[in-house]
C-alpha cells in the first residue's frame, strides 16, 4: 500500500471543487484517509485513545462522507501517531493526525455557505487580515463621521455617545446572525451526509431516535469537558514528542469558556438594556463587567497558550498550510480580549472613542470570520461527536469473530 | 581500541521490553545503567513495538481484565501449546509474576485498555496496552530517561569480552570497548537474520530452501549477533533453531515489520489450499486465536511455502478486516485462474469440500456443528458450502515473529556455562523465551516472559554490583513460589 504522495490533486476529476457529492471519487486527501483506515482497521491498537478508531471499526470501507466524519472526529491529539508501529519511516507511512487535518480543512471549505466563500479558507491569513483591517477602518470612519473626532473630552465611559446602542445592536446582531446562519447551513449539510440514518433504513431510524437523548447528553459532555484532548488515558495530548501534556486541553478550556463568558456578558448586557432599562456603562462589580472580565482573562491566557503550543507542535503531524488559519483565529481572539481590557481601563479617558473603535473593529473581524475560519472546527467537531454518540448506540452491522 | 571511561554498574544490551524492564529495575535499585540499542531511535524497541498485550494470571476481575484466569489454567494453556516443551518452575514463575507486575508497569507510564473490538476472546486472559507496544516502549524510554538511564541508539554490539563465564566488556560494531560491572543481554532472537534462518531450516525434500519464503513480522534488527557469540563462547543453550512463534500472514506483507495488521483471520471461515490447489489441514479445528500459531508451520511445509485462504461473500464482515484487499472473482474457476493455481484441481478440491459439508447451525462464536463428512482433511467446525459470489482469496506465507533458540537459564536469569551460572551476565526476553516456550505460542505470553525475566535480570544484575532493589523482593518471592 504505497502512500498517496500528491495530496492536492484529486484522484479523479475535481471532486471537491463544487462541494461534497457521494458519487464523487475521493480526492487524494480522502483516499489517503481510506488507505490509512484500512491499515488501522486491521491493527486497532489505538482504539482506546479517541472516538476515531471505534467509529472506524464499524466500517469495512471508507467513502467520502466517512472520511470527512472521521477527519472531524479527530482532535489531532497525536497519541496514535507516536504509538503507531506503521508511522514513518515504516513503508506504510501511517500518519492519522496529518491525514485527518488535511481533510478537515476541506470539510470546512466544502460545506461553507455560500459555497464560493470556501475559497477564504485557502487564504486564511489574508481573510483575517482583510476582516481586521476592514473592521478597524469601518469603526474609525464611523467614529469620525458620527462624532467628528477620535480623541475627546472624558465621557465617563458612555460608549453610546460615540455609537448609539441600537445602531451597534443592529449592526452586530445582523453580522452575528448571518455568521450563525452560515455555520448552521454548513453543518446541517454535513450532518445529512454523515447521518447514521442516511440510508433510510427503518431499523436504523428507530435505533437512532432512541439513542438521541443520551447521545446528545454525552456529546455535550464530550465537548464541554474536551474529553478527547485527554488522550483516552487522561494524561493529555502530545505536542512536541511522545510525552503527554494536559496543557492543550487546559488552554482550550480557557479559550472556550472565556469565549462563552464574553458571550454571556453581551447577552446579560442586552437583557439589562432592553428588559430592565439599565444602561451602560456598567460598574466594575456589575454582572456584564465581571462576566466579560473573567471571559477576557480566559481569552488572554487560552489563546497565548494555544499559540505557544501551536508553535512548538511536531511538524510531522501538523498540516503546515493551516498555520495561517489556526494562528489567525488565535490572534483574533487574543486581540478581542486585549482591546476589550484596554477599553475597560481607558473608558474614562479621552481615548475611549479610539479604543472603542479598535475593540469593535476587532470584534467585527471575529464575527465576520466565524463561518470562514478556524471557529468552524468547534461546530463540525461537535456534530461529528454527536453522530459518534448516536452511532455507537446503534447495533453494529459487522459481526467479527469473537464478538 | 578505545575503552569508554564511564563504567556503568549495569550494561543493558538491547532496547525492547525486556531490556527496558532490566534497565528500569537496575536503575531503581540505584545502579548506574547504560543501555545500548542497536536500532536508530525511530526503530527502537525491537519486536516490542509490535506487541499488543500481556497474558496475565488473575484470581478475580482486575481493571481491564474480566473474571479470573488462575495460575493452573494459565499453566495448562502453556502446557498445551508447548506440548510439554517447557520448564515448569520457570513457567510458573512467569505466570505468577504476570499477576502482580502491572502496577509497576503503570508506574512507568504504561496504560492499559479494555480488549480491542474483534479481540474479545482474550478479554479474560490478556491485558491490552493502550496504543500497543510502541506506546509501552515510548513510556519506558521516557521513564528510563527521567530516572537517569543513559541510552545510546545506533549502537549494535559485535561481541563480548568474557572471563571464566563472567562479563568484562562489550565491543561495539564501531570498535568501542565498553566495560561494566554486570550485563544484561536483552537483544532478541535471530529471526531477522535471513541467512541463519535459511541454514537452520535447510532444504526440504523438494529441494527448496524453506526459509527463503519466510517473512519477518517484526524488527529487522534482531540479527542474533550476540546469540551466536554466546553459543560460540560455549554458553548453555536451549531450543531448536526452527522453533519460533510463526503464523500464517498475508504473503504481500513487507519483509520486515509487517506486524499485527498482516495476519489473515478468515482461515476458519473458509478453506485453505496450497499451490497444488489442495487442502492440507482442518481449517476449523479450533477457534482461530487458538490455532493461528500453528498455521505458519503448516504453510511452511507446503510447496513454495505458500497457500491461499478462500472464502465467499458469507464470510465478509465476520473477521478482522485484512490490510490488503483479497483477490476477488465471481466464480470459483475465475478465482483459481486469478491466483494462478490449476482450475481443474481447485474445482475438484472445492467441490469435494462443498459436497462434504453437513447441515448445521453456523455459529462463529462457538465450536458449532457445521462439519464435513467424507473429505480428507475434514473441517470439523464452521464448515459452510463456499457458493456465494463474490469469492475472495488471500495469499499466505509463514511469518516469523520470534525464534526460541536462546540461553539456558534459571530463576535468576543468569547465563550459564557448563551448567554454572554466571555471577554478572544475565539474559532476558527472547534470549531466554525458549526456556518457557519450547514450541507453539499463545497470545501475550512473550510479553509475560519478557517482563518477568527483564525485571528479574535487571534486579540481579544490579544486585551483583551491590545495589539491592528496594521493593522487588516481595513480588519476586511470590513469583518464585516461596
Amino acid at each position: 500500500m504505497p502512500p498517496v504522495t500528491d495530496l492536492e490533486a484529486p484522484v479523479v476529476g475535481g471532486a471537491c471543487e463544487a462541494g461534497v457529492n457521494f458519487a464523487d471519487a475521493l480526492t487524494a486527501g480522502e483516499a489517503e484517509i481510506a488507505r490509512i483506515m484500512q491499515i488501522c482497521n486491521a491493527c486497532r491498537y489505538c482504539e482506546g485513545f479517541c472516538a476515531v478508531f471505534p467509529a472506524m471499526t464499524r466500517r469495512l470501507e471508507f467513502n467520502k462522507a466517512d472520511t470527512h466524519y472521521l477527519a472531524n472526529l479527530c482532535h489531532n491529539c497525536g497519541s496514535c501517531l507516536y504509538a503507531c508501529q506503521y508511522a514513518p519511516p515504516h513503508e506504510f507511512a501511517v500518519n492519522v493526525p496529518q491525514a485527518m487535518a488535511r481533510v478537515r480543512v476541506r470539510t470546512y471549505q466544502d460545506y461553507t455557505w455560500p459555497l464560493a466563500f470556501g475559497r477564504l479558507y485557502e487564504r486564511a491569513g489574508l481573510t483575517v487580515a482583510l476582516a481586521l483591517s476592514g473592521g478597524l477602518a469601518l469603526f474609525m470612519i464611523l467614529a469620525i463621521a458620527m462624532n467628528g473626532r477620535l480623541i475627546h473630552e472624558p465621557l465617563a465611559g458612555d460608549f453610546y455617545v460615540i455609537f448609539p446602542h441600537n445602531f451597534l445592536a443592529l449592526l452586530f446582531g445582523v453580522v452575528f446572525l448571518f455568521a450563525m446562519l452560515a455555520l448552521a447551513v454548513g453543518v446541517v449539510k454535513f450532518w445529512r451526509e454523515v447521518s447514521p440514518t442516511r440510508d433510510g433504513n427503518l431499523a436504523d431510524i428507530k435505533a437512532a431516535a432512541q439513542a438521541r437523548v443520551p447521545a446528545v447528553a454525552e456529546a455535550v459532555t464530550d465537548v464541554a469537558r474536551l474529553r478527547y484532548l485527554g488522550g483516552g488515558h487522561g494524561d493529555g495530548c502530545n505536542e512536541g514528542d511522545d510525552a503527554f501534556t494536559l496543557w492543550r486541553r487546559r488552554f482550550h478550556h480557557f479559550t472556550l469558556y472565556g469565549f462563552l463568558l464574553c458571550f454571556a456578558a453581551t447577552c446579560v448586557a442586552t437583557l439589562y438594556h432592553y428588559l430592565w432599562n439599565l444602561y451602560a456603562p456598567y460598574g466594575f462589580s456589575s454582572a456584564p463587567v465581571i462576566l466579560g472580565s473573567l471571559g477576557g482573562i480566559g481569552l488572554i491566557i487560552g489563546p497565548i497558550g494555544l499559540l505557544w503550543l501551536n508553535l512548538k507542535r511536531d511538524a510531522l503531524r501538523a498540516d503546515v498550510k493551516q498555520n495561517a488559519m489556526d494562528r489567525g483565529f488565535i490572534m483574533l481572539l487574543l486581540l478581542v480580549s486585549a482591546t476589550g481590557f484596554a477599553l475597560l481601563l481607558l473608558r474614562d479617558t479621552r481615548f475611549m472613542a479610539l479604543w472603542l473603535a479598535i475593540h469593535l473593529g476587532t470584534v467585527m473581524a471575529l464575527f465576520l470570520t466565524l463561518p470562514y475560519g478556524k471557529f468552524a472546527h468547534g461546530i463540525f467537531r461537535s456534530a461529528a461527536l454527536l453522530k459518534f454518540n448516536i452511532e455507537k448506540r446503534m447495533p453494529n452491522r459487522l459481526g467479527l469473530g469473537g464478538e | 581500541m578505545a575503552t569508554t571511561l564511564f563504567m556503568p554498574d549495569v550494561l543493558v544490551i538491547g532496547g525492547g521490553n525486556a531490556a527496558l524492564c532490566s534497565a528500569l529495575m537496575a536503575r531503581e535499585a540505584g545502579a548506574s545503567v547504560l543501555m545500548l540499542e542497536s536500532a536508530p531511535k525511530e526503530w527502537r524497541g525491537g519486536n516490542s513495538m509490535h506487541v499488543r498485550n500481556l497474558r496475565c494470571m488473575h484470581e478475580e476481575p482486575q481493571d481491564v481484565l474480566v473474571e479470573a484466569y488462575p495460575e493452573e489454567e494459565y499453566w495448562q494453556d502453556l502446557l498445551k501449546v508447548t506440548g510439554g516443551l517447557t520448564d515448569e518452575p520457570l513457567a510458573r514463575m512467569v505466570i505468577r509474576h504476570s499477576s502482580r507486575c502491572r502496577p509497576w508497569m503503570r508506574k512507568h507510564g504504561v496504560h492499559f485498555q479494555p480488549p480491542l473490538s474483534g479481540a474479545l476472546h482474550v478479554a479474560r486472559t490478556n491485558a491490552f496496552f493502550m496504543g500497543g507496544g510502541k506506546a509501552l516502549v515510548n513510556a519506558y524510554y521516557r521513564s528510563a530517561e527521567a530516572l537517569g538511564v543513559e541510552i545510546r541508539y545506533d549502537s549494535p554490539v559485535k561481541s563480548l569480552e568474557l572471563k571464566d563465564g563472567e562479563f568484562v566488556a562489550a565491543i561495539t560494531e564501531s570498535g568501542e570497548r565498553i566495560t561494566a560491572k554486570s550485563c544484561v543481554l536483552g537483544c532478541g532472537g535471530f529471526e531477522s537474520n535471513l541467512e541463519w534462518q535459511r541454514e537452520a531450516w535447510g532444504q526440504n525434500e523438494r529441494g527448496e530452501w524453506t526459509a527463503e519464503n519466510f517473512l519477518i513480522r517484526g524488527t529487522r534488527f534482531n540479527q542474533g549477533v550476540l546469540l551466536k557469540f554466546m553459543i560460540d563462547a560455549g554458553a548453555d543453550t536451549i531450543g531448536d533453531p526452527t522453533q519460533a512463534h510463526c503464523v500464517a500472514i498475508d504473503a504481500r506483507a513487507p519483509l520486515y515489520d509487517g506486524g499485527i495488521c498482516t495476519r489473515i483471520d478468515c482461515v476458519s471461515l473458509g478453506v485453505v489450499v496450497n499451490r497444488e490447489a489442495k487442502r492440507f489441514y482442518d481449517e476449523g479445528e479450533d477457534f482461530w486465536p487458538k490455532r493461528y500459531a500453528i498455521w505458519g508451520r503448516l504453510v511452511a511445509q507446503q510447496p513454495g511455502q505458500t497457500a491461499w485462504s478462500i472464502i465467499d461473500q458469507k464470510a465478509i464482515g465476520r473477521f478482522m478486516p485484512p490490510v490488503f484487499d483479497g483477490t476477488k472473482a465471481n466464480t470459483l474457476e475465475e478465482l483459481a485462474v486469478k491466483i494462478g493455481v490449476d482450475p481443474a484441481t481447485f474445482m475438484d478440491t472445492l467441490n469435494a469440500y462443498n459436497a462434504a459439508c453437513q447441515p448445521g447451525i453456523f455459529d462463529h462464536t462457538a465450536l458449532d456443528d457445521c462439519r464435513t463428512d467424507g473429505v480428507t482433511p475434514a473441517k470439523t467446525h464452521w464448515a459452510r458450502v463456499i457458493d456465494t459470489a463474490p469469492f475472495y482469496a488471500y495469499p499466505l506465507k509463514p511469518g516469523i515473529t520470534f525464534t526460541y533458540l536462546g540461553m539456558k537459564t534459571d530463576a535468576t536469569g543468569a547465563c550459564r556455562f557448563n551448567e554454572v551460572p554466571s555471577t554478572n551476565l544475565f539474559a532476558a526476553g527472547e534470549m531466554v523465551a525458549g526456556n518457557v516456550l519450547g514450541k507453539g505460542y499463545t497470545a501475550g505470553v512473550g510479553m509475560s516472559i519478557g517482563t518477568a525475566f527483564g525485571r528479574i535480570a535487571g534486579v540481579n544484575a544490579a544486585a551483583s554490583t551491590g545495589h539491592r532493589h528496594p521493593t522487588f523482593h516481595e513480588e519476586l518471592s511470590y513469583a518464585a513460589g516461596h
